[in-house]
């Protein structure tokens, strides 16, 4: 018998992954939680049967999350992360001796408990010292801070279900109060390729443009994700993410990355023609 | 047949749009499986008899006072009521006899109405046939209705109790009492607001000593002799949802409230009022379930707030009037429904909080009767340039729609206070009704 995981890119695309074992089967308080093995992608988390990360690309998902802000804010030492419980995100972060704290908040605290378990390639870090776990709604968590931090990550799953309200026009509101006045917000932005994900893509692009002074997207290619595009949302109160990105500060750290590089990052926000003309769009909308 | 029906609503839908067959008996003169359903409603909520209403609560609100009042008869009632209450009497040309509700100094809300009021009221009105209770008002506001009955059952009045946002009452014991509980006479209870029904169904309670064969009458008189079935069904099907149900729905309804009342007051600036607000009196218990939050502090009125809420944020809530909003939350909303709304508010706050000066302060103005309703409506009118009705009486309503209840009646004498109040509200964008004139420019007076 062959086991096969489908994750359904949309109701009419579907991407299939052959699975040698499944590793975690469990229904949490939030939602159901499956880890399987796979020969192709290694170990591959996946919630309410959508796939969220897999062990063969995460690397360009976390690293594109973090490293881009990271170049551009010059003295990031306070840091939020939303969602990411599987620890990747806080992984990247825990590579900057700069960095003096890391909330992350996470609203499933099974998500956490079994990518310890489970995906130590991403969890490694979240005993870093630094490092501090909140198990609560991020909406929420955000809701009561006010000019805390230098760098906001939004590292949430879609927004349909647990994750939608950090699509919000209200969450990315309440996030520019939670930020210093030279913060920075980076969220994951879905991809533009299919309609049904880029309706995401446009109302999160219209709701952070209209609550900050600089907001645009960047690109990177995940070949799990759906289409394989995908798109990353850089907002922030000052700082431009090409004026204002300090290649020899970043490339003195001598950060070690598999994807992100500075060349790289002034590449990621040159767009496709149609990207641009969705960010438009919204902006004028 | 209409081919786009069967398509747009579904099969289903248009199979139970049906009626006049024998089996399918007659709400006009039920026999059969009409009278079994109501049979068990009136179980379900603790009545003698339970009628099925297919015109909305305001046809079970004017259905009460129709069959406990003539023409001539006195009622007495908080002015603080809907529309209907008031248009029952201008119909059947009964006197109403207002009780000012009680006020709330801070909110500038009314509340519902004191025992001395009512113990007022009663001995100088010994020949009045009825009194009418609102419980709860719409921001969630009890009377002592056990009281207010045992006053009014001594003097040998009837205690007719619109029910309209108290539904749930009859299935938590957290909750405010029930009308049928309390040993009122009749009830209209409002279903679809928050029982789970369709819009327009609704459920007349009646107990003894009341006729309910007299009651029956008094319906047929303006209900439709083609009733909808899916009305009906949707009636039936709330009734044992709530059987299964009520109990977990209206806890779960509780809970969410109570967080989010939590939450909102943590911010700052609005007040999300509650149980605090009882004093035994003119706020005897408070409805949980309801969240309303006072906005004049941050110098928005309610209204405004509502408006963002629906623009910007995505979320639609019940009403917002000058000071204050109400939001009604449900079991099929989710916490995620309840976390938004509470940063949407904390977002309003953060970008549009103003002086509150220059804000009108109160809801309710006691009023200056100069006719009864139905002389006032019927009388020979002329209409006048809205800001030139000082003085005047007023011959027809004008009201915020919702929540229905009227700024001035007809037969009211227009003060300068409520010209004030009637301009506020249009002006800061409530959807204003009741006029003939659409655009509320003008209104009728009596000649």
């Amino acid at each position: 018998m062959e086991l096969w995981y489908t994750d359904e890119h949309t109701g009419e695309v579907r991407f299939s992954i052959k699975a040698t074992e499944q590793l975690v089967s469990k229904k949490s308080a939030v939602q159901q939680i499956d880890i399987l093995d796979t020969p192709a992608f290694g170990r591959v988390l996946i919630l309410d049967g959508g796939l969220m990360i897999t062990e063969k690309d995460e690397f360009i998902y976390h690293e594109m999350i973090t490293h881009v802000p990271l170049a551009v804010h010059p003295r990031a030492r306070n840091v939020l992360v939303i969602g990411g419980g599987d620890g990747g995100t806080v992984r990247e972060l825990t590579k900057y001796r700069s960095i003096e704290s890391i909330d992350l908040v996470e609203g499933d605290r099974q998500v956490v408990l079994l990518s310890k378990k489970v995906l130590p390639f991403t969890s490694a870090k979240l005993k870093d010292r630094r490092v501090k776990v909140w198990f609560e709604e991020g909406l929420r968590y955000v809701r009561a801070k006010k000019n805390e931090y230098d760098l906001i990550i939004v590292d949430s799953s879609d927004p349909y279900g647990p994750a939608e309200g950090l699509f919000t026009r209200e969450f990315y509101g309440t996030c520019f109060k939670a930020l210093r006045d030279d913060g920075i917000l980076i969220n994951q932005h879905e991809s533009p390729f299919y309609a049904a994900h880029q309706k995401s893509v446009r109302d999160a692009h219209r709701h952070i443009a209209m609550e900050f002074p600089v907001s645009t997207v960047y690109q990177c290619h995940i070949p799990s994700y759906p289409s394989g595009h995908w798109l990353f949302g850089f907002a922030s109160k000052k700082y431009h993410p090409i004026g204002n990105l300090d290649e020899a500060r970043w490339n003195k750290l001598r950060i070690n990355t598999r994807y992100y590089n500075t060349a790289l990052h002034r590449g990621a926000f040159a767009l496709p023609n149609y990207v641009l003309d969705i960010l438009k769009e919204e902006e004028t909308r | 047949m209409n081919p786009e029906l069967p398509e747009y609503f579904g099969k289903l839908c248009m199979e139970l749009d049906v009626n006049s067959m024998k089996p399918l008996d007659n709400l006009g003169h039920p026999v059969s499986v009409i009278k079994d359903a109501q049979h068990l409603a009136a179980e379900l909520f603790g009545a003698d008899d339970a009628f099925f209403m297919v015109n909305g609560t305001t046809s079970a609100v004017q259905t009460m006072i129709w069959s406990a009042t003539n023409r001539g008869n006195k009622i007495i009632l908080p002015r603080n009521v809907h529309r209907s209450a008031i248009n029952a009497l201008v119909v059947n040309g009964a006197i109403p006899v207002y009780i000012n509700p009680g006020r709330d100094r801070r909110l500038g809300i009314p509340l519902g109405m004191s025992i001395d009021d009512v113990k007022k009221a009663i001995a100088a009105n010994p020949d009045a046939k009825a009194i009418l209770v609102n419980n709860p008002t719409y921001y969630g506001i009890c009377s002592d209705l056990e009281r207010i009955v045992q006053l009014a059952h001594d003097a040998g009045m009837m205690v007719l109790v619109d029910e309209a946002h108290g539904t749930h009452f009859y299935f938590h014991d957290a909750l405010p009492v029930s009308a049928m509980a309390a040993g009122a006479d009749m009830a209209a209870a409002s279903i679809h607001k928050t029982g789970g029904s369709l819009t327009q169904s609704s459920i007349l309670l009646v107990r003894k000593p009341v006729n309910p064969d007299y009651v029956r009458q008094v319906i047929t008189l303006t209900q439709s002799t083609s009733a909808n079935y899916l009305l009906l069904s949707s009636l039936d099907l709330a009734r044992r949802f709530l059987w299964r149900n009520g109990r977990d729905i209206y806890r779960k309804t509780m809970e969410f409230a109570d967080y989010a009342r939590e939450e909102i007051n943590e911010l700052g600036g609005y007040y999300a009022f509650g149980p605090d607000l009882v004093d035994g009196d003119a706020a005897f218990a408070f409805d949980r379930t309801k969240l309303s939050v006072h906005t004049r502090d941050i110098g928005l009125a309610g209204i405004e707030v509502y408006d963002y809420l629906r623009d910007d944020y995505g979320i639609q809530i019940e009403f917002g009037d000058i000071g204050n909003l109400l939001a009604i939350l449900s079991a099929g909303d989710r916490m995620m429904d309840v976390e938004r709304l509470i940063s949407a508010l904390a977002e309003v706050k953060r970008l549009h909080e103003r002086s509150p000066a220059g804000l009108f302060d109160h809801e309710y103005i006691d009023p200056d009767v100069a006719m009864i309703p139905q002389d006032a409506f019927y009388s020979r009118k002329r209409r006048v340039p809205m800001r030139e009705s000082i003085g005047l009486v007023a011959g027809e309503f004008v009201m915020s729609y919702p929540p229905g209840i009227p700024i001035v009646a007809p037969g009211e004498r227009i003060t300068p206070d409520i010209l004030e109040h009637i301009l506020f509200a249009r002006d800061r964008g409530c959807f204003m009704t009741g006029t003939e004139d659409m655009s509320l420019n003008y209104l009728q007076v009596v000649a």
